[in-house]
Formats: structure tokens, sequence, C-alpha cells
């Protein structure tokens, strides 16, 4: 067994048990494995929240918070710090966020935490609010004291404690010693929300100065001092192994070359600058050979005959939900169709490449900095990697040039324990930098999917509905979520809120070999456009407009037909077309929904053909978050997932043929460019529901609301994406 | 070779097919131009040439001797330059921002030949791709920026 075989299930306090027990509890989220905040735990608040874990009081009056979420471009941190300074009544511009570092009291979500799951501010929203109270509470201790005044008698305003009845004040940073010293109480009351002033308005984001101007700093731009640099050339199916550099020596006497290192299923240079580095490894002459792997790469694997196994794949389904008696229903309708859907394997396609500085420290400890969306669990594969014990690894999460799911723990997707090798094998710290090649080569795709729709529709529309979603989600893959209780594999699909009276939805294991892992939306990102393309097949199969199918669909469900509601008139009302646009083009439109995450969310799109190739030019999406903190990030992000949205529906898609991916850049492998992005209205619902995710849930009805407009458009049902693989020259 | 970087003239010392980001990169210490793709699709390398939007991970360190080059770290050093970045500010484009050095070094250019641009000139210029879809605000925030 290689050491990457040994680390592939790194226990990270996710065991099958915790999943189990986490999915018992899950009112967080659908996919990951994500237990409630501490702070919304029983007992919790009697011992008050780690307050000096987590707020520094400065004595200039500006606060440092460390967040238990990196930021990588969804507004966590500034997030944090209008819900924080709402309750420690300081303005959010006067904080300064930074990750905080693995192990407790941060690991937020029961002894782990990531980022991801959209889960960061409904899992933290409570504990950050009750860190500012608490915060606020000793800041007027404090001044009782030193006043000699009762706590009671005193109040605040903005960074500043009052004294109304003798007009004394203080700034909190005359202040702030004096208060982190003192215990940190509990059951501090919080602000009635109808008095918020930051919480609920569009606080500017605290980062956008900076990543205007280029001051932002990532992990590749991370530097500490002695370090060597480092690049790699990964094999290119993965199973295959280095078995020697012809050329070894001469890469050796190139410019800046420290060494040359054979590693598992990877060859890679260290010099003295990362150019050399890069030179020397594209120089290297390097004999592959069969070597070991945990998923190795089937050599004759292709995606698309991947795709042909899953549709020919018949098995077991594990239920997932059912209703009514959905084969009793189909027997005996009249009018059945079927369909079957797909769609491929994806790259997270983040600009900024993954890398990983590692430096080996006298005391015996070990500093890692890296692209990272769960610290913990890097932590101990670290202290594998490097043969030390967990609490002598620091794993330092940078700020991350955008992530999407790329920087979980994927075995072989992650660059963090080459550069542990290395700075281990030449005794000095290591930045490893994976060029857009070599991150193409090893990312963890989202996996391709299929799944077998049967549907039965009377004169009053769908009477049953089965789904057979066929293949492996990410969740069953890394965290042992057994087939029917995956959400994973079948969110999207099950999960749906639709009043169809027979439905039977289940999942048809089928490993796939690839090292699959979360992408933005992960299940709900391919399998809400399946459902909701068949649904309006069924609308077409039952002669109604899908519109008011799903109208009918939700009657009674007043929060999604409020929504449906609500993106209709958006758009102005709900016109299907075609009908001829201002241009000249053609264009219709289509609609669909979405419950990803813990929210809702509906979507219309506006499409026209031209050159055989579709256009989106709008897009409209209502959102229900149930309840939010920052109407401007939520829009910012919903934007953003619709554009994900429409990247994935028209252009991208990653192949395979001979167990290698056939892209290995953005050169040939599409994302969406500016011409192609829609003009995006976004309206945000705030039912009083539980507060649900936002960066992700804006995704999944774009995709079937633009598939639902081609049609409408066309009369071309599309059930495989992308669209650029169809011609649409007839229309 | 010399290179004039930010109004400077610097001696570095490589090879001289050493990409223009690398120099910059790890020779000057300039990290706000960022490495992205490597083959010039992309844009987050973007560096002006004598003005030029200019994708630094495929220029050559020697092809560029007794140019101008700028940096974004020296973007707000023109009115144009400012303007954009404060309409980026305003306009709260960036996300994860790993590409908007790129993205306000490429509005700085337009602006400053082409102050007042057509929607078409927008298009043509504004090409750096954007994982995160801040594309709307980009297009929102070169307007602002322009004086029209």
């Amino acid at each position: 067994m290689t050491l990457m075989q040994k680390l592939s299930r790194t226990p990270v306090n996710v065991s099958r048990r915790g999943f189990l027990r986490g999915a018992g509890a899950l009112v967080l989220s659908t996919t990951l494995p994500v237990r409630p905040g501490r702070a919304q735990q029983d007992g919790e608040a009697a011992s008050g929240p780690a307050v000096p874990a987590f707020l520094e009081l400065h004595d200039d009056g500006t606060a440092k918070l460390l967040s238990p979420f990196i930021e990588g471009g969804q507004g966590i941190y500034t997030t944090f710090a209008q819900t924080v300074g709402e309750e420690l009544d300081l303005a959010p511009e006067n904080f300064s966020v930074e990750i905080a570092p693995a192990g407790p009291p941060y690991d937020v979500m029961g002894g782990f935490r990531l980022t991801g799951g959209s889960a960061s501010t409904r899992t933290s929203y409570n504990l950050m609010r009750q860190l500012g109270a608490s915060a606020r509470a000793m800041l007027i201790e404090a001044a009782a004291r030193d006043w000699d005044v009762p706590a009671s008698e005193l109040t605040t305003e903005p960074g500043v404690v009052l004294h109304p009845a003798t007009g004394r004040s203080a700034p909190y940073g005359m202040l702030a010693k004096a208060a982190m010293d003192l215990p940190v109480p509990a059951d501090v009351p919080l602000r009635d929300p109808a008095d918020f002033r930051w919480i609920r308005t569009p606080v500017p984001r605290i980062d956008v100065r900076d990543k205007s101007t280029g001051q932002a700093k990532y992990s590749i731009d991370f530097e500490v001092e002695g370090m060597l640099l480092a690049a790699v050339r990964h094999a290119p199916r993965l199973g295959l192994a280095p078995a020697s550099v012809s050329n070894q020596a001469e890469i050796e006497a190139m410019r800046g070359v420290d060494s040359v290192h054979l590693l598992d299923g990877a060859v890679a240079v260290v010099a003295e600058k990362y150019w050399q580095a890069v030179r020397a490894v594209q120089e290297a002459q390097i004999e592959w050979t069969e070597g070991e792997a945990q998923y190795p790469m089937p050599a004759d694997f292709s995606s698309d005959a991947f795709r042909e196994t899953l549709a020919a794949t018949q098995g077991d389904l594990a239920e997932v939900e059912s209703t009514g008696d959905a084969e009793a229903a189909l027997q005996s309708a009249e009018t059945v169709i079927e369909a079957t859907y797909d769609a491929p394997f994806l790259v997270h396609g983040q600009i900024e490449p993954p890398s990983a500085t590692a430096r080996f420290n006298e005391d015996g400890t070990l500093d890692v900095w890296t692209t990272c969306q769960a610290p913990e669990m890097y932590q101990g594969t670290a202290a594998q990697v490097a043969g030390l014990e967990r609490d002598q690894v620091n794993i330092h999460s940078q700020m991350l040039g955008g992530f999407f799911g790329r920087h979980f723990l994927y075995a072989t997707a992650n660059p963090f324990p080459q550069a542990i090798q290395l700075a281990k094998a030449v005794g000095r710290p290591v930045k490893l930098i994976w060029t857009r090649e070599e991150d193409f080569l090893r990312d963890a795709p989202r996996p391709l999917g299929l799944a077998r729709f049967r549907g039965a529709v009377g004169p009053d529309g769908p009477v049953a509905l089965s789904a057979e979603v066929v293949g492996e989600g990410p969740t069953g893959r890394w965290y042992d979520a057994p087939a029917g209780q995956d959400a994973s594999a079948t969110e999207g699909i099950s999960g749906k809120s639709y009043a169809i009276p027979n439905t039977l939805i289940g999942q048809v294991f089928h490993p796939n070999p690839a090292v699959i892992g979360y992408w933005r939306a992960v299940g709900h990102s391919m399998h809400d456009f399946m459902y909701e393309g068949f649904l309006d097949e069924m609308a077409e199969a039952a002669q109604q407009d899908p519109f008011e199918m799903r109208r009918a669909l939700l009657s009674g469900n007043e929060r999604l037909s409020t929504l449906l509601e609500a993106v209709g008139t958006l758009s102005g009302g709900w016109q299907p077309g075609p009908y001829a646009a201002e241009d000249g083009s053609q264009r219709a439109r289509g609609v669909a929904m979405a419950s990803p995450f813990g929210s809702e969310a509906a979507a219309i799109s506006e499409v026209s053909v031209d050159g055989g190739e579709v256009h989106v030019h709008r897009v409209w999406v209502a959102i229900d978050p149930g309840q939010i903190v920052n109407p401007a990030i939520v829009e910012a992000q919903v934007q953003s997932a619709v554009a994900l949205g429409v990247s994935q529906t028209l252009v991208e898609e990653l192949t395979y043929e001979n167990g290698e991916p056939t892209a290995r850049n953005f050169d040939r492998y599409s994302i969406l460019r500016p011409d192609q992005m829609p003009e995006v209205q976004v309206e945000i619902v705030e039912s009083g529901a539980p507060m649900g995710g936002v960066g992700e849930p804006g995704l999944p009805a774009v995709g079937p609301s633009i598939v639902n407009a081609v049609a409408r458009l066309t009369g071309q049902r599309v059930r495989s994406l992308p669209l650029s693989r169809h011609d649409f020259g007839g229309a | 070779m010399q290179l004039n970087i930010n109004g400077t003239t610097q001696d570095v010392d490589v090879e001289p097919d050493t990409p223009l980001l690398w120099v910059i990169r790890e020779e000057l210490g300039l990290t706000g131009t960022k490495f992205g793709c490597g083959i010039a699709q992309c844009g987050a390398c973007t560096v002006l040439v004598d003005g030029v939007p200019t994708r630094s991970c495929q220029t050559p360190a020697d092809s560029v001797t007794g140019t101008e080059i700028r940096t974004i770290e020296t973007v707000e050093e023109t009115e144009t330059g400012r303007r954009v970045v404060e309409a980026w500010v305003a306009n709260q484009v960036p996300q994860c921002g790993y590409c908007q050095s790129g993205q306000v070094l490429s509005a700085t250019a337009l602006l400053t030949d082409t102050p007042n641009p057509s929607d078409e000139d927008i298009e043509y210029a504004m090409v750096n791709l954007c994982r995160c879809g801040t594309y709307n605000k980009i297009r929102a925030a070169v307007r602002d920026a322009s004086e029209a």
C-alpha cells in the first residue's frame, strides 16, 4: 500500500457513524455531514462563547475576528464582520477578519469544520451574534468597574461605552485590554432584529479595495524565508507511476535546479525559482509504469463509454423517497413517457491554481500554508504524510482565488502532501504550485451523472413519476454514505416539493472510476436539470403550460407558490413565447425551480438560437433563503451562481479517453466568457423560514430553465449537457 | 537584462525567454499579477506594455526590453486608473478577486484609449475570464468609470 492509499480514508471525525448521526440531526445541509454549530447546541450558552479565541479588541478601536470559514469570494468575512459588529456595536468596517487555525474551538461543526455546503453563515450566525453580544457586555463591565457604576446604567453607541447619567464615555479601544481580561458572560441577550443597523443591509465588502488593487494575498503569493519552489508533472493517467527520469542528470544541471524527486504518480523538480522548476520538469523524460493508486483509472476508460454503461446499468434500487404507488400508477396510466438524462464530468476551474507551502520547524512542528476548505481534515493527512502527531501540524488556510468545491480533501487532488514530502526531502521550506495542466489532471471532477425517468400524466397533469439515478455521489465516496442515504447522489431529483401523488425516487449505485468531488451545488448542479426538464416533458404530454402546471403542483405550498409568483412577476409576467425580440431574434422562455441547501430558488431564462448556438439573454432568479444577513452579497452570489449555471449548461464538459482527461487547460475546456453572460435580475424573498444557504442555491434552477426555453423555442428537448454538444441549426 | 517596470528600470538576471509574469512575481516580488492558466487564455496575468493589455504569462522577458511595463501595483498613479479602481469598489465588483488585477488593468487601458466606450468597445476589450461570474458588475463599473 502506498502512502496515498493509506491516507485515502483518513479519519476526520466524519466516520460512517458520524455521517449517520449527522444525517439524523440534519437541519442544515442535505449534502455535507454538517451538524449544528456548537453555539446552537444545548448547554453551550451556559459557559459563554469563546470570545478571546475568536475576537481581539485593539486599543485603536478596531477588532480582529478569527473566522472558522475561509473567504473565497462568497463574502463570508464581511458577513461575519457585520453580524458580530451588530451585537458588539462596532461598525463592520472596523473589523479585520482572518482565518482561524485548525482545531478547537474553531471546529464549530462538531469536531471539525469545512467551508462548503453553503453552510458557513447558517451554522454560525447565532455563534457570531453571541460572540459580539458577550464582548459588548465585557466592554461595559470593564467601564463599570473603572467608573465604579453599575453595569446596568451603561449603554453603547458604535465603538463607545456611555454612561448617560453622567455623560461619561470611553471608546472601545481604551477599554479593550481590561475587557478582554474579564470572564466571558453567558446568556447575554441578543439585539432585537427590529433594531438591526447592519444585519439585512447591503454593507460593503471589507475586501474589495485590496482585491481591486492587487493587494489581496492568496496561497500562491505566500512566501517564507529560505523557501524553494517546486513544480510537478503528474502521470497522464492516474495509476501510473514514474519508473525513472532518463535525463535526470541533465535536469539537475539546469539553472537554479536543486533536485528531482520521484513521488507517487508524479515527478517533481525543486528549484530556486518557480519558472526554473517548471521549465526543468517540462524537460524531464519520464518513463511511466503501472503503479498503485487507490482509484486507478482503467487504461481504456472513456467518458462516452461510461455514459453508455450507466445507461445500461440495472440493479437494486436503493429507495430514497416515495409517495403513493408509482409502479401501479404507471402500469395503469394511459399516457406514460420515459426519458434518460445525463450530465458530464466538470472541472472546478477556479482561476487560482492549487498550491501549498510546507515548512518543518526546529521544534518538530510543521507549518502548511495552502488552498484549503477543510483544515482539520488536511491536518490529519498532513500529520500522516509528515510522520507527526496531529497537534504538531499547523494548517494555515489562505484566502482562495475561487474554490467551488476544489479544495476539500480528495485522495490525489491536493498539492499539500507533495509539498510536505518535498520539504522533508530537501530540508528547506518548499512552495509547490500546480500548473493549470497539473490541476486539470488531478482535479476531483463533478461526477458524470445519469437518471432514468418514467412519468404518467392524466387530464389534470402528472399522476406518477419514478426516477432511477445511476452512479455514485461524492458523499458516498468520501464519507461512506450508503446508496439511498447519499444525498449528493440524488438531491435535485429527490427533495422536490411538487405534489405528484405517486412517486418513487432511488439510486442504483454504480462506482465511478474518477476521483469524484464536490462542485458548486453538488448533486443539485445536474439533478435539477434532469428533473425539471422531465417535468416540462410531462407538461407537454399533458398539454399543459409548464408554469401553470408547476403552480398547480405547488397548490397549498405557500412558500414555493410565493416564490414561483415572484419570479414570474420579476420577469414581467410569465410569457413562454416564442416571440420576436426588439433585435429581431426569436426568443422563448423556460422556468424551473430547485430546493438546494436549505433554500428555495426559481429561475426563468430567455434564449435565442443564432448560428446553431444557444444564446441566453436574460435570467431572472427569485431566491428564498428564509432569512438573510447581507442582500448585496446574496445578490452577488446569485449572479455568480447563475454564471456557473449558464456556463455548465452551455459549454462545460470534461471528457476522458484512454483513462486520461482530454482537456488540460482552458483552451480545450471552455468556461463562460464575458460575452456569454446574460443579464441577471435577482429578487430576494425572505419567508422567515430557518436560514438556508446562499452560495450554491442560485445555480440549480438555471440550467433547466435554459433547456426548457430551448425546447420551447426549437422543439428540441435536450437531455444531455452541455448544449454545445447539440446542433440547433434547424431552428 | 533591463526592464522598465512601474517607472523604474530594473536589472534582472533571468533566462531571456522567462515569461514576464514570473519576472514580475519572483524577481521583483510584485504578486498582484496572477498566474492563472499559463497559456494566455484567462487574462489573470494581464499587465500593460506601453499601455497595451498584455498576457504576461506568454510574453518572454527579452521581448519587452525598452518598453514601459505597468502592473496593478501602480494602477492608481494615473487618473483613469484611480477612477477605475473607485468604480470597482463602488460597484463591489470582486468576489474571490483573483482575476481582478487583470480586469482592472484591461479597463484602465480601454478607458485611457477610449474614454467613452460603446457597448461593443467594452465587449471587445473586456475579455478576461472570471470564474465567479462578476461580468455584469465589471461592465457596470467600466460604464461608471467612463467619462460619459
